[in-house]
């Protein structure tokens, strides 16, 4: 896998999209490997009995989208120290969600080489349906 | 009815049990569980699944990825409270997770969790109760491996 390094990262650099063609099949793996057996999350009329449109992604499983999103780009040497998001917007099975992220700080704490990036799930309709943001270590240079 | 809906869903033995840490949630980490997760997320990663690859990385072997924490390993404990909620249906409002220290297969994690405060607003989906709550994640030699902060909507 490739390595970035903190000299390289520049604020307000894009971080690769990661595109995740979600499906409820995708929703059941989910609940069995978290453990998240809420019915909105498989039941149809469940959910619509709750008042929701239809079944609904886990917002964790957009958290852990949003967690591949940064391991993915800050690479084996990078470090994930903290991850935080909001769950806004419901997105559906289905859908195809879009996570993007944008760099929004570098700076070093001790001897860390840290780095802040804004991320974020997008939906059809271009809405950030789970914003976040996540700090990174990264190693200095090659 | 009216009336009734405009009182606090907010009971006094609700608040009784902000900052009371829970009963521990013990989590035995599996090769396979991760390898699930992986799948369900639809992340290939080789450090969470391949040996020969992660033997190379600093890390010197597999470890569980970061969004394990949460509902797998703390799934035992999550939406279980000890007092009752009049309002029945259960959403996840945000989480927060700091990583202190790596997670591999075989270790064992404790997890305990607290309420840290309880709001409540009149939203979208009517009269609705936000719980905050912090859990932390210790491995089997007592670290802090990581914490986790999360707000749970109830409406």
């Amino acid at each position: 896998m490739a390595q970035i390094y903190f000299n390289h990262v520049k604020e307000g650099m894009e971080l690769p999209v990661l595109e995740k063609k979600t499906t409820t099949r995708q929703l059941v793996q989910w609940a069995g490997a978290s453990g998240d057996f809420n019915e909105i999350h498989y039941d149809k009329p469940w959910a619509e009995k709750t008042g929701l449109p239809g079944l609904i992604i886990h917002g964790r499983l957009k958290a852990a989208f949003l967690g591949q999103l940064v391991t993915d780009w800050m690479g084996p040497a990078g470090t994930l120290k903290k991850i935080d998001v909001a769950y806004r917007g419901m997105d559906f099975p289905g859908d195809t969600v879009k996570c993007k992220g944008k760099v929004v700080k570098k700076y070093t704490r001790g001897r860390e080489r840290l780095v802040d990036v804004e991320v974020w799930t997008e939906n059809a309709k271009g809405e950030k349906t789970t914003p976040g943001t996540a700090t990174v270590a990264l190693p200095a240079r090659r | 009815m009216a009336q009734q809906q405009k009182e606090s869903v907010i009971t006094p033995e609700m608040k009784k049990w902000i900052g009371v840490e829970g009963p521990p949630t013990i989590y035995e980490v599996e090769k396979g569980a991760i390898r699930k997760f992986c799948i369900a997320v639809g992340d290939t990663n080789p450090l969470y699944l391949d040996e020969e690859y992660a033997k190379k990385t600093k890390y010197g072997g597999i470890i569980a990825p970061l969004g394990f924490f949460g509902t797998p390993v703390s799934s035992g404990a999550f939406g279980q409270q000890p007092y009752e909620v009049s309002l029945k249906r259960v959403l996840n409002g945000g989480t927060e997770y700091e990583y202190i220290k790596p997670v591999r297969p075989g270790d064992t994690i404790i997890s305990t969790r607290k309420i840290t405060d309880f709001q409540e607003r009149d939203g979208r989906l009517g009269r609705t109760l936000y719980t905050s709550s912090e859990t932390i994640y210790r491995n089997q030699r007592g670290e802090v491996v990581a914490i986790g902060r999360g707000t749970t909507i109830n409406y």
